[in-house]
């Protein structure tokens, strides 16, 4: 475990939204400490649709996904703002100071006065496949990453997909695995045309198995898998052993922890008043897509304006007391300096 | 207009009105026609938006293009004449066109 990390807003989510609050809290001289689940700033835009593009933000008539989020990175980056990614925060509690404590998956602890949640649709999480009853397996004997490759030593491995998680891993863990069956429902693969090339080279030495089908049934005791049964391909159902399953789906959004911080929730939306945009708890903030208000939409644009008010807000609960001169980037001087342009 | 029909999975039929230009989806969604989700709002980014074309229409509507094939891979019960209703756009030939909405998506 690190030290804590000490920040005035945390933002769970560095999505859109979670970046472009960094620019108006900055400008009223909040630090912001970042955390997001995927690997990258962007969110859904990164992650989803990079390359499509977005037609209704102001001022852009056209603009791809990717780049919006250059554009925002580049407007933060005066305020230098700090990223944690690959986190999925699992806890926060109330300090007696008024501040928060939140600690992420791999046990990191953050203190921060106030809290921002621009979480979007949810945290990215391994999609569940679609096989029946794959549920009391799933952490016991179907996993949904490597953490370490020797867990997979003297298994049957049956390995489900064809983009590059499900090509890598076939090639790195045919060396461990006592048996590897690659599972893709067609003979075309998303991965990279090395990689594919390796696993029918491995496949023609009779080093691993690969079967176009679908996986449809499974079967064991107590979340140990014994066999799996695979439809679709040439030879109809065929069932092979496996006591150790990686299913490749993808990803999708759940809300996640956050459903457990004590916040009133809406259809898995967190309301918000429409002047500050904080949740329940004082002191909480929801700001983009996962919050709900009457008239809302999720839209990229209102959720810019939403982290406008909602940092109005922030240093009142930050800064008690202080007054808060409203000034426009075109004029004031002071906002100019903190974005490092000359006035 | 164009005519489309989904036959939800509980076997009711939903016959709408499409305009041409606008996604199956689309009107899935507008006529609250259950069981298709359209998670990513048509980004072709999902795969719940999945359906079956009936059989009569298959050649019409022709085939799914490499995109959509990579997202079909995380659809349910894929079948040789499964789309994304996001990736189908209406026009004046699909008059008539009817899709099954599968038996849950993802």
């Amino acid at each position: 475990m690190t030290g804590t990390i000490s920040t005035d807003v945390l933002i769970v989510g560095a999505g859109p939204v979670g970046l472009f609050a960094v620019f108006e809290l900055g400008l009223l001289d909040l630090k912001c400490h970042l955390i997001d689940i995927l690997d990258k700033p962007g969110g859904q835009c990164a992650e989803l649709y990079p390359e499509k593009p977005i037609y209704d933000i102001p001022g852009w008539p056209s603009i791809s996904a990717q780049g919006l989020v250059d554009k925002l990175l580049e407007q933060v980056a005066p305020f230098k703002p700090d990223f944690t990614y690959n986190r999925m925060v699992s806890s926060l509690e109330k300090l007696e100071d008024g501040g928060f404590r939140v600690i992420t998956d791999e046990n990191e602890v953050f203190e921060a006065k106030v809290v921002v949640i621009a979480a979007g649709g949810g945290s990215f999480q391994p999609k569940r496949p679609p096989i029946p009853g794959i549920e009391p397996y799933e952490g016991k004997s179907v996993f949904y990453s490597v953490r370490r490759m020797e867990d997979f030593r003297g298994q049957d491995l049956v390995i489900v997909g064809g983009g590059d998680s499900a090509l890598d891993w076939t090639l790195n863990l045919q060396p461990v695995a006592k048996s590897i069956t690659l599972v893709h429902r067609r003979p075309e693969f998303r991965a990279a045309p090395d990689s594919v090339n390796k696993m029918y080279a491995m496949q023609e030495a009779k080093q691993l198995e690969f079967r176009v089908g679908q996986v449809t049934g499974l079967a064991g005791t107590d979340g140990q898998l014994s066999s799996a049964t695979i439809k679709g391909g040439p030879d109809g159902d065929v069932e092979v052993p496996c006591t150790r399953m990686l299913p490749f789906f993808g990803l999708t959004m759940k809300l996640g922890p956050i459903a457990e911080w004590g916040l009133n929730l809406h259809e898995n939306l967190i309301p918000v008043d429409t002047e500050k945009f904080q949740t329940s708890v004082p002191g909480i903030f929801a700001v983009g897509d996962i919050n709900w208000y009457p008239g809302k939409l999720k839209l990229i644009l209102s959720g810019f304006h939403e982290v406008a008010l909602m940092a109005q807000a922030a240093k009142r609960v930050i800064s008690p007391g202080e007054r808060i001169v409203f000034q426009y980037t075109t004029s004031s001087t002071s906002l100019q300096k903190k974005l490092g342009v000359s006035g | 207009m164009t005519k489309l029909t989904f036959i939800a999975h509980d076997g009711t039929h939903f016959d709408v009105d499409a305009e041409n230009g606008s996604t199956v989806m689309e009107n899935a969604i507008r006529n609250a026609v259950p069981g298709i989700e359209a998670e990513c709002g048509g980004a072709c980014a999902c795969a719940t938006c999945h359906v079956y074309v009936d059989d009569a229409w298959t050649a019409e509507v022709g085939e799914p293009e490499a995109m959509e094939e990579d997202m079909l891979d995380f659809a349910y019960d894929v079948q040789p004449n499964s789309r994304l209703s996001c990736q189908i756009k209406v026009r004046d030939a699909l008059d008539g066109l009817v899709v099954r909405v599968p038996e849950r998506q993802g």
